[in-house]
C-alpha cells in the first residue's frame, strides 16, 4: 500500500551508512562505496579487497558495505539511485543482469567506463563462460565479473562405498545416475528415515538452465535472450520435459528428494543426510568445514541419449555494476576504473578464488593457482573450472539474458512443487512454466521499451 | 447522555486537531495517494520510464486466475486463523476465569507469545514441525505419517495457520478475560441457582454478554490475519509449495520488492486497501449500533 514510502524509507536507510564513513575518509582522497551481499568467509574476503586496494594506492578510499541478500542489495541500490544517492559500485547477482542491462542511465557499463577513463580491462582475459554472461551480444563487457561459481554434484564417498559403488567413479550420465541412486537408496539411505539418496539445491539453475547448456538445447528463443527482448521460453521442449519427468520419477521411487528452493537444501548434504547433493561449487568451504565424511565433487551428469559431447555449465554468482548519480565526478569514475583494474589482476583473482571457493574468473588467475600448487593441495577444487570450460561455449551455453529471471525461476519452483504433489505431469508443468514465464517476459519488454 | 465541549474561538480546536491530521496526511493519505497513482502506471524498476496505463494493472490482476485463487486462499486463511485464534482464546479465558491454583502464573504464560516477533514465532514452529529436524515433524514421520510441509500444500497451509493463530491467541485471551471479568457475578450466580450448568451456562449466559468483545476481536483478527502474518508465512514457506500458502500480502511483497513490478504490486495494495476499508466500515456499523442501542 505504501510502496513509495517503503522505497523512500529504504533509500534513507541505504544512504545513511554512506554518510558516516564519508566523514571518516581522509581529505583529498576520492571516496568509493561498494555494496555487496556476501556473508561469512566471503564477507571477510570483501573486506580484505577493501584493505588491500586502499593500501595499494593513495588516490581513492574504498568502503565495502554489506547490504543483505542479493535481492535486498539490488532493491537498496534501485531505491538509492531513485533518491540520487547510489553507491559507485554494487554487486548484482547473475540473474539480475537482464534487469541491470535495462537500467539505461542508472548504470555505466564497463565498456563505457573504458571509453571515458581508458581503463585497461581486457575481455579476452576472462573465462569465456564468465565473460559471455556479463557481456552484450557483440562482446562489449557490461559489468565486471567478481564471484562466479557453477553447479556441481557433491558426493558422499562413504555412502558410495556402503552402497557398493566405486567412490572414484561418480555417475557421468543420467542413465548411470538413476541406477546409482537405486543402490544408494537400498544399501545406504534405507538405514534411517533421515537419509536420502539424492537431493538438489537450485533446481532451476542446476537441473534446467545448466541442463540446456550441457546438451546445447535453447532455453529461450533469440539466443537465450541475448539477441532481443522479444524472447520466449522454450523449456517445454522434449529435452527439458524428459529431465523433469526423470526427477519426478526418481522422487516417486524415493531415490530423489526435493528439500526446498534455491540453496536451502545445502545443509542436507553437508550434514551427511544425502548421498548425492547438487549444489553450487561455492559451497565447498562450508562442506570442508562441516562434513564428517569423505566427499568429492563431480561435474553434472549428461543424458547420453541426447548428446555424446556435453558442453560447459552456466555460471552463477554475481558481478559488479557501476552506478551513476547526479553528483558523480570524473575523478570518481577514474577511481572506479583503478579498482576494477586492481580486482582483475591475476594475483588478486587467484587469491579471491583460493579464499572463497568461487572459480577464478580470469584464465591467468587459474594458471597462477595451478603454478602455486593449489589444486595439488586441494584435489577437486578445479572441478568447477573444468565444468565451465568443458566443450565449447555455444549460443545455448553462454548463459541466459532474460529480464526478471528471478521471477521466472520462482514460477518454475511453484509449478515443479505442484508436479511433485501429483497435481500435473511433466509436460503440463513445463507448458504452464512457459505460459506464465512468457507473460513476465512480455511485461519486462513493455516496461523497458516504455 | 451526550457530552460536548464548547470552544469559544476556532484557533484552539484547530491547533488541537492539527497534529493528528498531520499524522494522517503524512502517514496515510500521502502514501495511499502515491500507491493509487503508481497502480495506474507501468514502470521499469528504476522508474526511468513511467507510463500511465489507467486501470490496466487492475484488469490484468482480475483476469489472472492465479490472482483470483490467491484472493480465495487469503479469505480461507483469514477465516481459519480467526476462528482458531478466537475459539482457543475463549477456551483458555473461560478456564483462567475460574478459581484455580497458580492463576496469575498461568495468565502471564498465556500472554507471552504476543510479545514474540513473527519471524521468531516462525522459527519456533519450524523447529517443531520440520520433517528432518523438527521434534513433532520427525515423530510424525517416524510413526508412518508422511509429514513434509515443503512438498505438501495442505500441510504447509495447516502449519502457517497454526503458527499465525498461536501468535494471536494471547491478544484475544486478554480481551476475553477482561470481558468475562466484567460480567456481573450476580448474573452468573443467578444462572447457577436456576440450574444452568457447564457449556449450557456458557452458551446461554456468558457468550451473549461477551458478544461485543467477540465481534470486535473477529474484526481485529481478520485484519491481523490479512496483514501481520506476512513475517510468519514468509519465514516458514515463502508462499510455497506451489502457491499453497501465498496470501495477498505475500504476493504484494513478492511482486513489489522481489520482482520489482511496482505497478502491479501497487494495484494489489489498492485492492487490499479497499478490503480493509470495507472491514472497518462493517466494524463501525455493527459496534456503533450495539453501543448506541445499549
Amino acid at each position: 500500500m505504501k510502496r513509495r514510502t517503503m522505497l523512500a524509507g529504504a533509500a534513507a536507510l541505504a544512504v545513511s551508512p554512506v554518510v558516516v564513513p564519508g566523514a571518516r575518509a581522509q581529505a583529498g582522497k576520492t571516496k568509493l562505496v561498494l555494496w555487496h551481499a556476501m556473508t561469512g568467509a566471503n564477507n571477510d574476503e570483501m573486506d580484505r579487497i577493501g584493505r588491500d586496494f586502499n593500501a595499494a594506492q593513495s588516490a581513492a578510499e574504498l568502503q565495502v558495505i554489506y547490504k543483505g541478500t542479493y535481492p535486498d542489495t539490488l532493491t537498496a541500490a534501485i531505491a538509492a539511485w531513485r533518491a540520487g544517492q547510489a553507491p559507485q559500485l554494487v554487486q548484482v547477482f547473475e540473474v539480475g543482469t537482464g534487469t541491470m542491462l535495462g537500467a539505461g542511465p542508472a548504470v555505466k557499463q564497463v565498456w563505457q567506463l573504458q571509453q571515458e577513463t581508458g581503463a585497461k580491462i581486457d575481455p579476452a582475459a576472462y573465462l569465456p563462460a564468465v565473460r559471455g554472461y556479463y557481456s552484450l551480444a557483440d562482446g562489449r563487457m557490461a559489468s565486471m565479473p567478481l564471484n562466479s561459481s557453477t553447479p556441481v554434484m557433491w558426493c558422499n564417498l562413504d555412502a558410495f562405498e556402503t552402497a557398493g559403488l566405486d567412490p572414484s567413479k561418480p555417475p557421468e550420465t543420467w542413465q548411470q545416475f538413476v541406477v546409482a541412486v537405486r543402490a544408494l537408496k537400498e544399501k545406504w539411505a534405507s538405514k534411517s528415515q533421515d537419509l536420502m539418496a539424492s537431493t538438489s539445491s537450485w533446481i532451476t539453475w542446476a537441473q534446467l538452465e545448466c541442463y540446456g547448456a550441457i546438451h546445447n538445447v535453447p532455453y529461450a528463443t533469440k539466443a537465450n535472450g541475448f539477441d532481443g527482448l522479444d524472447t520466449e521460453l522454450k523449456i517445454n521442449a522434449p529435452a527439458f520435459v524428459k529431465q523433469v519427468q526423470r526427477l519426478l520419477d526418481m522422487a516417486k521411487e524415493g531415490t530423489f528428494k526435493y528439500t526446498g528452493r534455491d540453496n536451502t537444501p545445502d545443509p542436507v548434504f553437508r550434514t551427511g543426510n544425502a548421498a548425492i547433493g547438487f549444489g553450487s561449487s561455492a559451497d565447498r568451504g562450508n562442506i570442508a568445514r562441516d562434513a564428517k565424511f569423505r566427499w568429492a565433487a563431480a561435474v553434472l551428469p549428461y543424458d547420453a541419449e541426447l548428446t555424446k559431447t556435453p558442453n560447459n555449465t552456466i555460471i552463477g554468482g554475481a558481478s559488479l555494476w557501476i552506478m551513476t548519480a547526479p553528483n558523480r565526478t570524473p575523478a570518481e569514475y577514474k577511481a572506479v576504473a583503478s579498482l576494477l583494474e586492481f580486482i582483475g589482476q591475476p594475483a588478486q583473482d587467484a587469491l579471491y578464488h583460493q579464499h572463497t571457493g568461487y572459480v577464478p574468473v580470469t584464465l591467468a588467475g587459474y594458471e597462477l593457482s595451478k603454478q602455486q600448487g593449489f589444486y595439488e593441495k586441494n584435489p577437486g577444487a578445479d572441478i568447477a573450472i573444468k565444468s565451465l570450460t568443458r566443450g565449447s561455449v555455444t549460443e545455448n551455453s553462454k548463459g541466459l539474458r532474460l529480464g526478471r529471471l528471478p521471477e521466472i525461476r520462482n514460477i518454475i519452483y511453484e509449478e515443479f512443487e505442484k508436479a511433485l504433489q501429483g497435481q500435473q505431469n511433466a509436460q503440463q508443468t513445463m507448458d504452464v512454466c512457459v505460459a506464465r514465464g512468457n507473460v513476465v517476459l512480455r511485461a519486462f519488454e513493455k516496461s523497458v521499451k516504455g | 447522555m451526550e457530552r460536548r465541549t464548547i470552544f469559544s474561538g476556532w484557533l484552539l480546536p484547530v491547533a488541537l486537531v492539527l497534529p493528528q491530521l498531520a499524522l494522517t496526511v503524512v502517514f496515510f493519505l500521502w502514501p495511499a495517494g502515491q500507491a493509487i497513482w503508481s497502480s495506474a502506471t507501468r514502470a521499469d524498476p528504476f522508474g526511468i520510464r513511467t507510463e500511465f496505463v489507467g486501470l490496466d494493472n487492475l484488469t490484468d490482476l482480475f483476469a489472472d486466475p492465479l490472482y483470483v485463487d490467491t484472493v480465495i486462499r487469503s479469505v480461507v486463511f483469514c477465516v481459519c486463523v480467526t476462528v482458531l485464534a478466537v475459539s482457543a482464546a475463549m477456551a483458555l479465558a473461560v478456564t483462567a476465569d475460574r478459581e484455580i491454583r497458580f492463576r496469575g502464573f498461568y495468565r502471564i504464560m498465556l500472554i507471552w507469545p504476543y510479545a514474540i516477533a513473527p519471524a521468531v514465532a516462525a522459527v519456533l514452529w519450524i523447529l517443531l514441525l520440520h520433517p528432518q529436524i523438527g521434534l513433532i515433524g520427525r515423530w510424525l514421520n517416524g510413526i508412518g505419517i508422511a509429514w513434509d510441509y515443503k512438498i505438501n500444500g495442505f500441510q504447509a497451509m495447516l502449519m502457517v495457520i497454526l503458527a499465525s493463530a498461536w501468535k494471536q491467541v494471547s491478544y484475544n485471551f486478554i480481551f476475553l478475560l477482561a470481558g468475562l471479568q466484567s460480567i456481573p457475578r450476580s448474573v452468573v450466580e443467578a444462572a447457577r441457582m436456576d440450574g444452568a450448568k457447564g457449556f449450557y451456562r456458557f452458551r446461554t449466559v456468558l457468550l451473549p454478554l461477551l458478544m461485543p468483545t467477540v465481534f470486535f476481536l473477529m474484526v481485529v483478527n481478520l485484519v491481523y490475519a490479512a496483514f501481520d502474518t506476512f513475517g510468519t508465512i514468509w519465514a516458514i514457506t515463502a508462499g510455497g509449495p506451489g502457491k499453497a500458502t501465498e496470501t495477498l500480502v505475500v504476493k504484494v511483497y513478492r511482486d513489489g520488492m522481489v520482482n520489482q513490478d511496482v505497478g502491479s504490486s501497487s494495484a494489489q495494495s489498492v485492492v487490499l486497501m479497499v478490503g480493509v476499508i470495507v472491514l472497518t466500515a462493517l466494524q463501525f456499523r455493527f459496534l456503533g449500533r450495539r453501543s448506541g442501542g445499549a
